[in-house]
């Protein structure tokens, strides 16, 4: 790694800062979903999603996984999308 | 499982796995167990919607929300503290070190105060099905919160006495991880438990 920041205009210019500012927006709108009551399909698939990009962020930017071996990049996402099937496939078999 | 790729690759700089192999494979094995909770707590509400999606109203939404901002932080903090071992700059390592340790202090503080609210409510583990993943769920998370608060504890004081830098951080990178899984399950937790109905 051989970043370094120059200035204060290079914030942005880290992955792990443009990663935390996201996963803050993420936390607030699932937080907001939650204040309005945001209920039913819609609502579970799009905090779902909302998850898994957070998840993608801490796993690729925080754990620093995006430059690591593929087979732990796949490990650690593919975790993400079977615990986010799972839930889904649960939610749904409650609907019926 | 393979080996990893040991020949570097002309074009492309050489992929590197962060931290120990070993710590890998228990987070792995971490995350597997939480799976299993998560699905359980996903499939035993379909034998109580009604009662999953009353009881979940009583939760403190906006204590989830901070303590999910908390961990995210702190994680932030720790990818900071690996960062500034990889440009050597030592001084940084352990002030980011401590900034994640504080935050998970703060976690810990505000999932007391909802825990002391919900036991005052004479709240149990038997009290119904919902309250017991509740409880349970949020406990186990509890107790790895702590477990990574200690692992940072020794990171701060090693990297005290310099021992991460430029020309190793790999201790350093390995208990992050760790303290990045804890975020990472929390951010499934989170709406699962607090949010999604």
């Amino acid at each position: 790694m051989s970043t370094m920041p120059t200035s204060q205009h290079s914030f942005l210019a880290n992955p792990v800062h443009r990663a935390w500012l996201v996963l803050l927006a993420a936390t607030a709108l699932t937080w907001y979903l939650g204040e309005t009551g945001a209920a039913g399909t819609g609502a579970i698939i799009a905090m779902l999603l909302i998850a898994f990009v957070k998840g993608r962020l801490v796993i690729l930017d925080f754990m620093e996984l995006r430059h690591a071996p593929r087979l732990w990049r796949i490990l650690l996402e593919g975790w993400m999308l079977l615990v986010g099937g799972l839930i889904l496939l649960a939610y749904w078999l409650s609907l019926k | 499982m393979s080996e990893e790729n040991i020949l570097p690759s002309p074009t492309e700089p050489a992929r590197r796995l962060p931290g120990d192999l070993a710590i890998w494979f228990f987070i792995l094995a971490e995350l597997l167990a939480f799976s299993v909770f998560f699905s359980a707590y996903a499939f035993a509400r379909t034998h109580h919607v009604e009662e999953f999606n009353l009881y979940q109203q009583t939760l403190n939404l906006t204590a989830g929300g901070i303590n999910t901002v908390l961990l995210i932080t702190g994680s932030w903090f720790v990818a900071l503290a690996v960062q500034a071992a990889h440009r050597d700059d030592k001084a940084a390592i352990s002030r980011h070190l401590a900034l994640g340790w504080l935050c998970g202090a703060g976690f810990l503080g505000v999932k007391c105060y909802e825990y002391a609210d919900k036991f005052g409510a004479g709240i149990t583990l038997s009290t119904n099905t919902f309250y017991m993943f509740y409880i349970s769920l949020t406990f186990f998370h509890f107790m790895h919160v702590i477990l990574g608060m200690v692992i940072l504890s020794v990171l701060w004081k090693q990297s005290r006495k310099g021992v991460y830098g430029a020309h190793d951080a790999n201790g350093l990178e390995s208990g992050a991880a760790y303290w990045h899984m804890v975020d990472l399950l929390w951010i499934v937790l989170f709406p699962l438990v607090y949010v999604m109905r």
